[in-house]
C-alpha cells in the first residue's frame, strides 16, 4: 500500500506530506471493523470516523485539536456504503480534512459518496463474487476434495478478492480525494459483474449437480430423479421471484417431512 | 456431547457469527467454512462438510444487503454441523433433522440481528452529545460495544439452538421412519432445487443465461456418469 501525497494547507502537523505507513495500517486494520457499531439510525457513520481517526491526529492542533474533534463529529453521522468500498470513503474523506477542505463540501460529497459506494459494492461483491466463490467451493466439494481443501480454496479465493478491494479502495481513495468518482469508473467495477455473471451460470450447472451427488452418498441411484426434481423445484421458485425465499420454504418443507418420518 | 461440550461449540459460534457483518466479513461465517469447522471441532469434518454444503446450497439467494432482513448463517452453520457431526454412524433422518435444526436457528439468528442494530441504535442515541463533540472514545467505544454484543449475541444463540436441538435431533433420529436412501434425496432434492432458483434470481439479467446454465448442467451431468 502507497501514502498519497497531501497539499501544504492540511499537511501543518507533518512534514513529508505523507501519512506514515503505520497509519495505513491502522486504518486499514480498522476497516475490518467497520461495521462493528451498525445501527439502523447511522448505519456506517460511526464505522467511517473510527477508521478515519488515525489519519485525522495529523490535522493542524493534533489528537484532541478543534479541527479532530469537528472532523470526528461530522463523519460520526449517518453513512451509507458497502463495507468493502468503504476504503474509497474513509480514504477520500480523509485526504479532503487533511486538504483542508470546506465543512460545507465535505458534507455535500458525503452525501454524494454513499449511494454509488453502496450499489457498485453489491454488485460486485454480493451479487457476483460471493456467489461465484461459494459455487467453486461448492464445485471442489462435488469433485470429492477433502474438507481442507474445500475450506482453503474457498477463503483464499474470496479473501484474494476482499482484501485487495479494502487496500485497493483505500490507497485510491486517498490518492483521489474528491475526485474519487472517477475511481468507480475502473472497467474492473463497470463490467466485473457481467463477466462474473458469465462464469457463475455455467459454473452454477456444473457445481449443483455435483455436489448434490455427494451428499446424497450411498443412494446414487436416486441421482438422476434428484436432478429432475430440482430442477422442475428451481424453475418454479425462479417464478415465484421476491415473492418466496427459497430457504424459507425449504425449511417448511423439510420441517414438514421431517415431522411425516417421525410420526408415520 | 455433554452440557460442557456446548460451552466451546458456543464460543465458536459467537465467533463466527461475528464474521457475518461486524468483524472481519472474511466469509468464514458462510456454510460450508462454518460448519466444516464445527464438525472438525466435535472430530469429524467430513459430516461437517456434508451439512455445510446443504445449507450453502440454500444460502446462495440470500445476500447480506446493508439494511435488508437475512439469515445469520455463522452460529447457524455452527448449530447444524456440530449436531450432525455428534451423530455417530450417520443414521437415517440425523442430516435432515440438522440441517432443520439449522435453518430454525438461522431464522432466529437474523432475529437477533435485528435487535442488535436497534440495541446499537440506542446506544448510539444515547452518546449523541459526545459524538457531536467528536469524541474519539466516543466513537471508539460505540464500536467495542457493538463488537463485544454481536459477540455475546452468538454465543447465546449457539448456546441455546444447542440446548434445545441436541436432544430434538436425538429424538428424531430414534423415531425416524423413512429409509435412508429417500432421507437424504429429499435434503438434497430441496437444496439443489432452491440454488437453482437463488442462481437465476441472482444471474438472469445476463445475457444467455438459460442457455449458459444448461450448458453447465450438461457439462455437470456428463462429469457425473463418466467419473
Amino acid at each position: 500500500m502507497t501514502s498519497g501525497t497531501l497539499s501544504a494547507a492540511g499537511a501543518s502537523s507533518f512534514s513529508a506530506g505523507r501519512l506514515p505507513f503505520l497509519t495505513w495500517l491502522r486504518m486499514y486494520f480498522r476497516l475490518f471493523a467497520v461495521q462493528g457499531a451498525w445501527n439502523y439510525e447511522t448505519l456506517l457513520g460511526n464505522g467511517i470516523a473510527f477508521c478515519m481517526e488515525p489519519a485525522l491526529r495529523f490535522l493542524p492542533g493534533g489528537r484532541g485539536g478543534e479541527q479532530y474533534a469537528r472532523a470526528l463529529a461530522r463523519h460520526a453521522r449517518y453513512f451509507n456504503a458497502h463495507p468493502y468500498f468503504a476504503g474509497l470513503a474513509v480514504g477520500s474523506l480523509a485526504r479532503a480534512e487533511l486538504d483542508g477542505v470546506e465543512p460545507a463540501l465535505i458534507e455535500r460529497f458525503r452525501i454524494a459518496l454513499g449511494g454509488p459506494l453502496g450499489s457498485v459494492g453489491d454488485r460486485l461483491v454480493w451479487a457476483s463474487w460471493l456467489p461465484l466463490c461459494s459455487l467453486i467451493a461448492l464445485l471442489i466439494y462435488g469433485l470429492d476434495a477433502r474438507p481442507l481443501a474445500v475450506v482453503a480454496i474457498f477463503l483464499l479465493l474470496y479473501n484474494l478478492g476482499s482484501l485487495s478491494l479494502r487496500a485497493w479502495g483505500l490507497r485510491v481513495g486517498f490518492e483521489k480525494g474528491l475526485r474519487v468518482a472517477d475511481a468507480l469508473g475502473n472497467p474492473l467495477l463497470r463490467r466485473g459483474p457481467q463477466f462474473i455473471g458469465v462464469v457463475a451460470a455455467v459454473l452454477a450447472g456444473i457445481a449443483i449437480p455435483l455436489a448434490a451427488n455427494r451428499i446424497i452418498g450411498a443412494g446414487r441411484e436416486t441421482a438422476a430423479e434428484v436432478t429432475v426434481i430440482a430442477i422442475v423445484g428451481g424453475v418454479l421458485l425462479s417464478r415465484l421471484g421476491g415473492r418466496a425465499e427459497g430457504w424459507r420454504l425449504a425449511l417448511a418443507i423439510l420441517a414438514l417431512y421431517v415431522l411425516f418420518s417421525v410420526v408415520r | 456431547m455433554s452440557f460442557m461440550d456446548i460451552l466451546p461449540v458456543a464460543l465458536l459460534g459467537a465467533l463466527l457469527g461475528l464474521d457475518v457483518v461486524t468483524f472481519p466479513q472474511a466469509m468464514i461465517s458462510r456454510p460450508i467454512v462454518a460448519a466444516t469447522v464445527a464438525g472438525a471441532f466435535i472430530g469429524n469434518p467430513i459430516a461437517g462438510l456434508t451439512v455445510g454444503a446443504v445449507l450453502e446450497l440454500m444460502a446462495l439467494g440470500m445476500l447480506p444487503f446493508g439494511a435488508s432482513k437475512y439469515p445469520e448463517w455463522g452460529s447457524a452453520s455452527v448449530v447444524g454441523g456440530a449436531l450432525y457431526a455428534a451423530q455417530l454412524g450417520d443414521p437415517p433422518g440425523a442430516l435432515a433433522g440438522s440441517v432443520v435444526a439449522a435453518l430454525i436457528a438461522a431464522l432466529g439468528s437474523g432475529w437477533s440481528m435485528v435487535r442488535l442494530r436497534r440495541l446499537n441504535a440506542s446506544r448510539a442515541a444515547s452518546e449523541r452529545q459526545a459524538l457531536d463533540a467528536g469524541s474519539a472514545s466516543a466513537i471508539v467505544g460505540l464500536q467495542v460495544f457493538g463488537l463485544t454484543a454481536d459477540f455475546v449475541r452468538g454465543a447465546i444463540v449457539t448456546f441455546v439452538a444447542m440446548l434445545i436441538f441436541r436432544p430434538i435431533v436425538h429424538e428424531v433420529i430414534s423415531r425416524w421412519g423413512s429409509g435412508p436412501t429417500l432421507s437424504r434425496a429429499v435434503v438434497v432434492t430441496v437444496g439443489a432445487a432452491v440454488a437453482a432458483g437463488a442462481i437465476w434470481k441472482i444471474f438472469h439479467s445476463v445475457p444467455l443465461a438459460r442457455v449458459l446454465f444448461l450448458g453447465g448442467l450438461v457439462l455437470g451431468v456428463t462429469l457425473l456418469v463418466v467419473r
